[in-house]
């Protein structure tokens, strides 16, 4: 039985936390969850190993990537049946603002759900919503085999 | 210590250090970097493949690192992502280290751009490409967030 399968059947589905926990990626970098209804607001809590550059100091735009791609992951995930974690196609990342040495909110939304392809937008800010450090939208493979 | 380990240890960020990142050369304008595989990097608990992100992090890094191998690049400058794209190819298989090339195509007054590709040691079948363009300024200005 698949992770995701194991998730949706013995656990609670609407317990997004612990299916992020799951993923050691994901687990390695700290990411929590903030579950209100249906909305999801993903967090990445600041850590010093996080930083690519240290004299600013900046999030490393890696770092950025990571989080933008496991929030789009995680709201598709919520917003479909999937019982395999689908494979990223491909990944674009416009980083607009440095990433301060503070927390990082982020927020995703599928923009379209076909049968084997997924398009995902996703925005991460800091202290203003208004104001995204890095913006991202990817294609995703869904029911890989 | 030798002057490439000095060089890769003054550039290795905290974030390269923490996915287990090193540098295995540097040529004209390019260089090459490994990250060995390693349980806390994997992205799906039922393939133990590596997760994008680290994936993500290997190519912005390893292309941060060719411009500073391009011959106009001057040591004092900064750099910061401005935008990366990334292809997966196909998933990296479990166990086996993950190599990244890359390469400065053009090094302008403003703007860097660096095309990067991921591989497991046959080149002809790549995990990933990228694309990536860099913002190119005057450095750690105190209170001057370039």
């Amino acid at each position: 039985m698949s992770y995701l399968q194991k998730w949706r059947d013995e656990g609670d589905a609407s317990d997004i936390q612990a299916l992020v926990d799951g993923l050691p990626f994901a687990k390695f970098l700290g990411i929590q969850i903030d579950q209100k209804g249906s909305e999801i607001t993903t967090i990445l809590p600041f850590r010093d190993d996080l930083v690519g550059n240290v004299n600013l100091p900046a999030i490393h735009g890696g770092a950025i990537g990571s989080f933008l791609e496991i929030t789009s992951v995680i709201q598709l995930l919520n917003d479909t049946n999937l019982v395999r974690i689908p494979l990223t196609i491909d990944l674009s990342v416009d980083y607009l603002r440095s990433g301060r040495p503070v927390d990082t909110y982020g927020r995703a939304i599928v923009t379209r759900q076909g049968r084997r392809v997924a398009s995902v937008r996703a925005e991460i800010w800091q202290e203003e919503k208004a104001k995204p450090i890095a913006a991202a939208h990817g294609q995703y493979l869904l029911a890989p085999t | 210590m030798n002057m490439f380990e000095d060089k890769m240890e003054e550039h290795l960020p905290p974030m390269a250090k923490a996915i287990g990142m090193s540098m295995v050369e540097v040529r004209d304008r390019s260089c090459i970097v490994c990250v060995p595989y390693a349980e806390h990097l994997v992205g799906d608990p039922d393939t133990g493949v590596l997760h994008g992100g680290v994936i993500t992090t290997a190519l912005d890094n390893a292309s941060g690192w060719a411009i500073r191998e391009h011959e106009d690049w001057l040591d004092g400058l900064s750099m910061a992502t401005l935008d990366i794209r990334i292809d997966y190819m196909r998933p990296a298989e479990p166990h086996q280290d993950l190599l990244i090339q890359a390469k400065c195509f053009k090094l302008g007054q403003n703007v860097a751009f660096v095309r990067a590709f991921a591989h497991q040691g046959n080149h002809d079948d790549p995990i990933a490409t990228s694309i990536a363009a860099f913002m190119l300024g005057i450095p750690n200005i105190q209170g001057k967030n370039l």
